[in-house]
């Protein structure tokens, strides 16, 4: 019976983890501007880095 | 014509138009203007060429070339201040609203701008906003080189008046923490309740408590957190004498809480947590939904984000730099083409030729002799002018418009929607079935009561309704705005849905505002006077003259000796021999002048009179279809700053009973929408300068027309993109149906509660039906709004 009681203990704990990941995405802004992170994400590196390989 | 025709279309290879004619050929690519020419070299030397490559022909148009000390005004050190995010020794923060923003091209190029240059340290896009937060080195970069920067590659940054206000506005997250906590509490509580209701067992009474005690720690935060978004609004209208649909639901939420706490604490029951925990995720989903509107669009503009941020005075014969605020009187102000004239003044030098089409709905560009008033708001055409300030800003003719009462003030009841009517019969009949089953019991079983008397509370709020409501609106809303009908708010689709008397400005709404069809009555012009006629007009700068040279469709090098212009009279010269005089009536034919009923030109050869050009409006295409529809449905009116011109057709297209007036003022169309609303009608107003500003805030419904959403519009309702003004008719149909929708869903959800009620009433709802029922009603909720709003916008095409 104690073992559910740690599991239980062990689920909150880390769904409070993504809580607390989601209050801060939020709090940083990444639900301000949603058009441009999907398009910034496909983007290449700087061509500098390309000539160096 | 051939020519053109056999030619195969070559397309800039910066901004994709299409320049067959006359194309620049350069570094193996064509280009349709220099300007595009010189952005590509820009870009290739700083090997920022992929910027082709990510979209096609992702350029800015160059062609209108941007004045070149346009920008100096940043080296003023008090409008830096007042533009400044943030600054330290090193960097500057500072944010461009750049409009001309549009593709993942220009978000790749904005955010390396720092390649253009090694000062800029960041930039950093929000695209939706159309902003770029740039922070640079201001020790060795000046903020007027960055604008300059950006203009150079095609980004030209905005930047007005109210710009110069500090303090934006801070964005509102806590609905979003609300909703994320309340989700986080509601799945955990939903997880936690399971054991209890698929059975445990009775000798594992520790365990119970453990899970039904953690139930109540975590929904806590969402009855105390969560919830006060309906505390709140709940407060709101009762304190105005008034219940709202939050009312009976922050009721039923308070009874669930309390009720299911008694329950853990006496240890009779696991209580509703779950239950008042789901619903109130929901219902904050629903109003997320329901309230992302379009923030990158501002629905509140006034006169400040229209007017420079500075302009250019004349002081000891020197220009400087002054920000708007500091102009007094009598200062002398040096406006250049296409600069906006910020304070009504006396002409002191140049010829102004002023484009007011904006302002009062004109249609045509004023000319204006030294000495005469020009007020604020137009846009001069042409070459540099000079005018004597005569009346601050704050004082203008223009901006007194913005002050007046009925402007100013701006409540507009947000809680005359049917939905908080239907809630309030819905909680009297609540509480008397509540009250009805607690004296049933309590004569046949007192135990009961209570248990009775708040099952009927927690089954019966309303919150099916007000689900049904959020999603439907925030469906409506979203389907809309990709038709690009931008509405301010939820309340504006049932506000559309209720009018009955549509009003049109002209200019600029029904017409596009460019004089394109010209109409040429009297004897016929061959060839050879056309030339002549040409040869003449191409002498002026005067739009009309310039638009019957294009008119003729010829070009000639015939000279034109003794070439005379009169101000807004009109011209004369001899061309090959003959003396062509081209110009108003009064002019022309020597007859007296009548009041301008119509925009023509009229030309005389050698002393007689041929004929006259009339100019009309150009309408946007397919307005005479959507008028046919709208007839049959609604009153409608044409209020138009314009001279009459255009009265019989309009009066033909419109039919003979709707109102058409002429020569409005902006007074005038507000008062004309008073009026009509005081005889009961709900009014929707549709225009789109500065001069529909008072009527389109005095109406039911006011819709700014804007040919891109990122342009200036008045204050409105509504914005809506001027090429999809045909489809007015079936957007308001669609705002119709939203009310069927809530309906539907709200009659599926009673049948619910009917059910619910049945356990309620008798006192057997157990937690465990509580949360069946309570996702199985808002499930085919969702399904119903969802489902219904999209199918009859597929009905009429809009998806």
């Amino acid at each position: 019976m104690s073992v559910i009681v740690l599991l239980l203990i062990a689920s909150i704990i880390v769904a409070s983890l993504f809580l607390a990941a989601f209050i801060w995405s939020v709090k940083n802004g990444q639900f301000d501007d949603e058009a441009s992170a999907p398009l910034r994400m496909l983007f290449d590196d700087k061509p500098l880095n390309k000539e160096e390989k | 014509m051939s020519r053109k025709e056999n030619a195969v279309s070559v397309q800039c290879y910066h901004c994709g138009e299409d320049c067959s004619d006359k194309s620049i050929h350069a570094h193996e690519k064509e280009f349709c203007c220099e300007g595009c020419k010189m952005v590509y070299e820009i870009l290739n030397q700083n090997g920022l060429c992929d910027y082709y490559s990510i979209s096609k022909n992702p350029g800015i148009n160059q062609r209108i070339k941007i004045r070149e000390n346009k920008f100096s005004f940043l080296d003023d050190e008090n409008i830096q201040q007042s533009l400044i995010v943030f600054k330290d020794d090193n960097q500057t923060h500072i944010s461009f609203y750049l409009p001309q923003m549009h593709c993942s091209s220009c978000l790749w190029l904005l955010e390396n701008l720092h390649q253009l240059n090694e000062n800029v340290i960041s930039c950093k896009v929000n695209f939706t906003r159309k902003e770029a937060d740039i922070i640079f080195n201001h020790r060795s970069v000046s903020m007027r080189q960055i604008a300059e920067m950006l203009t150079a590659i095609g980004y030209e940054p905005y930047i007005s008046l109210s710009d110069a206000k500090k303090a934006k506005p801070k964005l509102n997250r806590s609905k979003i923490y609300k909703l994320g906590i309340a989700g986080f509490c509601f799945a955990n509580i939903m997880l936690l309740s399971f054991p209890e209701y698929l059975g445990i067992d009775a000798k594992e009474q520790n365990l119970i408590d453990v899970f039904r005690y953690l139930s109540l720690i975590l929904s806590l935060p969402v009855f105390f957190y969560s919830s006060s978004e309906f505390y709140i609004s709940a407060w709101k209208s009762l304190k105005h004498g008034f219940l709202n649909i939050d009312a009976p639901i922050v009721l039923a939420v308070m009874v669930t809480f309390g009720r299911s706490v008694y329950q853990v604490l006496t240890a009779t029951g696991s209580g509703y947590f779950d239950s008042m925990s789901g619903i109130v995720f929901f219902m904050l989903i629903g109003r997320v939904l329901q309230d992302k509107t379009y923030e990158q669009l501002s629905f509140e503009r006034d006169y400040t984000s229209y007017f420079p941020i500075a302009v250019t005075r004349v002081k000891d014969e020197k220009e400087e730099t002054a920000a708007l605020p500091d102009i007094k009187l009598n200062d002398t102000l040096l406006i250049h083409n296409q600069e906006l004239i910020p304070a009504d003044g006396i002409l002191t030098r140049g010829k102004a030729v002023i484009d007011y089409s904006f302002v009062t709905g004109e249609s045509l560009p004023v000319e204006k002799e030294m000495g005469e008033i020009v007020y604020a708001g137009g846009k001069q055409i042409g070459s540099n002018i000079e005018i004597l300030v005569v009346k601050e800003v704050a004082q203008s003719y223009l901006t007194k418009l913005w002050n007046r009462e009925e402007i100013k003030q701006n409540i507009k009841d947000e809680e005359r929607s049917f939905v908080h009517l239907l809630a309030k019969y819905f909680t009297w009949i609540v509480l008397f079935l509540s009250i009805t089953s607690a004296t049933y019991w309590y004569f046949h079983d007192i135990h009961k009561m209570w248990g009775a008397a708040t099952a009927v509370l927690i089954v019966a709020c309303p919150c099916a309704l007000l689900l049904s409501n959020t999603f439907t609106n925030g469906n409506i809303l979203r389907i809309l705005g990709r038709k690009h009908l931008y509405l301010r708010n939820a309340q504006t689709i049932e506000d559309i849905a209720n009018i009955n008397y549509i009003v049109f400005d002209k200019t600029g709404t029904l017409t596009t505002g460019r004089y394109n069809e010209i109409n040429y009555d009297g004897m016929p012009l061959n060839k050879d006077l056309k030339r002549k006629i040409a040869a003449l007009t191409s002498q002026s700068t005067h739009p009309m003259s310039k638009a019957i040279a294009a008119w003729t469709n010829e070009s000639s090098r015939i000279k034109v000796v003794a070439f005379e212009e009169f101000a807004g009279k009109g011209i004369e010269g001899i061309v090959d021999g003959e003396l062509i005089t081209l110009g108003s009536k009064s002019y022309v034919t020597g007859g007296h002048a009548e009041r301008d009923v119509e925009s023509s030109v009229y030309i005389s050869v050698e002393g007689t009179v041929l004929g006259k050009f009339s100019f009309r409006n150009q309408y946007r295409a397919h307005i005479p279809a959507l008028i046919k529809t709208l007839q049959k449905n609604y009153q409608l009116a044409v209020l138009s700053g314009d001279n009459a011109g255009e009265k019989d057709f309009l009066q033909e297209l419109l039919g003979f009973d709707a109102h058409i007036l002429f020569h409005q003022k902006p007074e005038d169309k507000l008062d004309a929408i008073k009026t009509l609303q005081q005889k009961g009608k709900k009014v929707m107003m549709i225009g789109d300068g500065l001069n529909d500003a008072g009527a389109l805030k005095q109406a039911d419904v006011g819709i700014a027309v804007t040919e891109n959403s990122n342009n200036f519009t008045p204050a409105s309702d509504a914005i809506l993109e001027a090429k999809e003004l045909p489809q007015l008719f079936k957007f308001i149909q669609l705002c119709k149906d939203n009310k069927k929708v809530v309906m539907s869903a709200f009659i599926v959800s009673i049948v619910y509660n009917i059910i619910g009620n049945y356990y309620a009433v008798q006192g057997m709802l157990s937690p465990m039906h509580a949360a069946i029922l309570m996702p199985c009603s808002t499930i085919s909720i969702l399904l119903i709004t969802f489902g219904f709003s999209n199918l009859s916008a597929w009905r009429m095409k809009l998806k």
